[in-house]
């Protein structure tokens, strides 16, 4: 008999192709459902196994409701902040994310960030939505080049070394800062500067590749972004949580930042509507690892995550052990 | 002695009009009006050299009529196509442009495009701006991975390469089609292609860097469309002649294209109003090579070349 599966939320259809061939599942492509119609399918499909995403609020309380038959929660996702990890472990359930597959993903929208901020892409689209219809001027509507540019660099893990890799292909001369020096066949030629305040002002472009800081305090807060050398772009695709978003739109507004790329905001969907009155940002919905290639390895790294522990094997990505 | 006058058609970038100031009586257009012929001739009365822009157009009788004192023209350009060579070598006059400046920025602008069309930002863009995101979904907004892909880069010139260059540094493979092979150093890895179909069949993402003309009118039609890999990601900043527009817009429709990313138009700054109701399409209004250091690196090489001239030397961005 094949294992029996429920997943919370809709998924690529090559995944769905997986779970269709090796699992017991009643809707193998996943339905969008809240935490109680959750609980409710968990009980009557006798499942086995669990499959989430960032959008499902695993509380405690949630989890101490998960039926004892369900041997393991994988989210399909890298960050597991919706989930009370301690909570599952107390209660002795597995729970698993899917590191490294977003890497080369959020790199590229790392780029791409840095150079719609840069280029002005925002006001170009809008321009061109509205009919165009004249030329510009020699010195009109000018962005800043990317090319040669100092790039700094706060988080130098995979993805930010990723980011390195294809910021030299710009010419861009990188700087970063991390809890420790990396060794040089990663630095490739990087400077490490170990303290976040003396890396900005040496920065024409900062972008964060940092987790989130435990206490939750922002780390670019009115002081840090004051620290950029005045026409800095500034982009961030990985946590809303380390920006003071209200130092963020006064640096914006005042000038002191020429640009910004944000992929990520404190509140998401919910977002400051503030930004969304800037000519000089270039916004996206939470979409770094939006590609059908990194979504369809996201879930098959989460199968890969349940099938282990259905078949008795530690899982692959385990968030506690 | 009296400082040599220099006639410059248009408003430069700040540091540009502060430099030819300071080495010359220069006739500057603050208010950045359009000039015609005729106000050039006009303008240019007494004038030792004109630096024009590519907006006006410099026909054989206007070169012709251009007064006896102008020893050198100008343009804040690459391209001459709005010059009468000919006419200006029939007449002695030398013409500097500004070649290689703009090759990164132009080059920079291309990667946009591809990453832009490629990821759908403009439609992430809308929707957040729009305040109808409702949050983050797994299925939402699916693009396309351009790490690790193929690239084929169509004109393997000077930002054709740099193109390449860029790629690289993403993992992608890089194909081109040129007239003729390039030195193993130039190609750097790039795989040459010989015919269309080859080239068009390993083209996962297409950049466009040839020169417009007639050579290459309309070269992306719904023919060599069909024979690019099924949703395909094409950008095109280079020239908006290269590009069968109602060819483009019906693969974009049809989804055969995954998107494209367009910085040039055939009849610009009109352009085919169908792009403007496909969702898949990154537009920018002709700004590749529009960042401030460009434009000062054009202006400083066009007054290098205008003072070489002045000088009595040889400059090294002579029109030949």
């Amino acid at each position: 008999m094949r294992p029996r599966l429920i997943v919370t939320r809709q998924i690529p259809a090559a995944v769905a192709v997986r779970i269709g061939a090796e699992f017991d599942c009643p809707w193998p492509e996943g339905r969008d459902m809240d935490a109680e119609e959750m609980l409710r399918q968990l009980a009557a499909t006798k499942a086995d196994a669990l499959m989430i995403s960032s959008h499902m609020k695993f509380t405690g309380e949630v989890i101490g409701r998960i039926p004892d038959h369900v041997r393991i929660a994988a989210t399909c996702s890298v960050g597991f902040e919706h989930m009370d990890v301690a909570a599952a472990r107390a209660r002795g359930l597995p729970v698993t994310n899917t590191p490294d597959v977003l890497t080369e993903c959020t790199a590229d929208l790392t780029l791409m960030l840095i150079l719609t901020a840069c280029r002005r892409a925002h006001e170009y689209d809008a321009i061109m939505r509205a009919g165009w219809r004249r030329g510009f001027g020699l010195g009109e509507m000018l962005g800043t080049r990317v090319w040669g540019k100092r790039l700094g660099i706060v988080g130098m893990g995979r993805i930010g070394q990723a980011v390195a890799r294809r910021a030299r292909g710009f010419g861009m001369d990188i700087r970063y800062t991390d809890q420790q020096r990396m060794r040089p066949e990663i630095e490739q030629g990087a400077t490490f500067i170990p303290d976040l305040h003396a890396l900005l002002p040496e920065c024409d472009v900062l972008t964060l590749h940092a987790p989130g800081a435990p206490d939750g305090r922002p780390l670019m807060n009115a002081d840090a972004f004051a620290r950029l050398p005045k026409g800095a772009v500034f982009v961030n695709a990985a946590r809303g949580v380390l920006v003071d978003e209200e130092a963020l739109l006064a640096a914006l507004r005042s000038g002191h930042l020429a640009a910004a790329g944000l992929d990520v905001f404190r509140n998401e969907p919910a977002f400051d509507r503030r930004f969304a009155e800037l000519p000089n940002v270039f916004l996206t919905p939470h979409m770094a690892s939006a590609t059908v290639e990194t979504r369809t390895a996201m879930g098959m790294r989460a199968l890969d995550n349940i099938a282990a522990v259905l078949a008795g094997r530690p899982p692959i990505d385990p968030l506690w052990i | 002695m009296a400082k040599p006058v220099l006639l410059i058609t248009r408003h430069l970038p700040p540091a540009i009009e502060a430099r030819a100031a300071r080495d010359y009586d220069a006739r500057l257009n603050p208010e950045d009006t359009p000039r015609v012929a005729a106000d050039i001739l006009r303008l240019a009365q007494g004038a030792d050299a004109v630096l024009c822009c590519p907006a006006e157009k410099l026909d054989g009788a206007t070169i012709g009529a251009l007064p006896a004192t102008v020893k050198v023209l100008g343009t804040f350009s690459v391209g001459y196509d709005h010059i009468d060579i000919a006419a200006c070598r029939a007449r002695g006059l030398p013409v500097v442009n500004t070649p290689d400046v703009l090759s990164v920025a132009t080059a920079e602008c291309c990667m946009l495009l591809i990453l832009a069309a490629a990821r759908r930002a403009n439609e992430g863009e809308r929707l957040v701006r729009s305040g109808t995101w409702t949050g983050w979904a797994p299925t939402q907004l699916l693009g396309t991975l351009v790490s690790g892909r193929r690239l084929g880069v169509f004109g393997f010139g000077r930002i054709g390469r740099e193109v390449a260059r860029m790629a690289r540094a993403f993992g992608m493979e890089v194909h081109y089609r040129d007239v003729a092979r390039v030195s193993a150093e130039l190609e750097d890895g790039a795989i040459w292609h010989e015919d269309d179909d080859s080239f068009l069949a390993a083209s996962e993402m297409l950049s466009l860097n040839a020169p417009g003309g007639n050579a290459t009118r309309q070269w992306l039609n719904a023919e060599r469309i069909a024979k690019l890999p099924a949703g395909a990601v094409v950008a095109n900043g280079a020239r908006g002649t290269l590009v069968d527009d109602e060819a483009l817009i019906a693969a974009l429709r049809d989804g055969h294209l995954a998107a494209a990313g367009l910085d040039v138009y055939d009849g610009e700054p009109n352009l085919n109003p169908g792009y403007l109701k496909l969702e898949n399409v990154v537009l920018l209004p002709h700004l590749g090579s529009a960042t401030r250091e460009t434009r000062d690196a054009m202006g400083n090489i066009v007054l290098d070349g205008i003072d070489a001239v002045l000088a009595g030397r040889e400059p090294r961005n002579l029109v030949r």
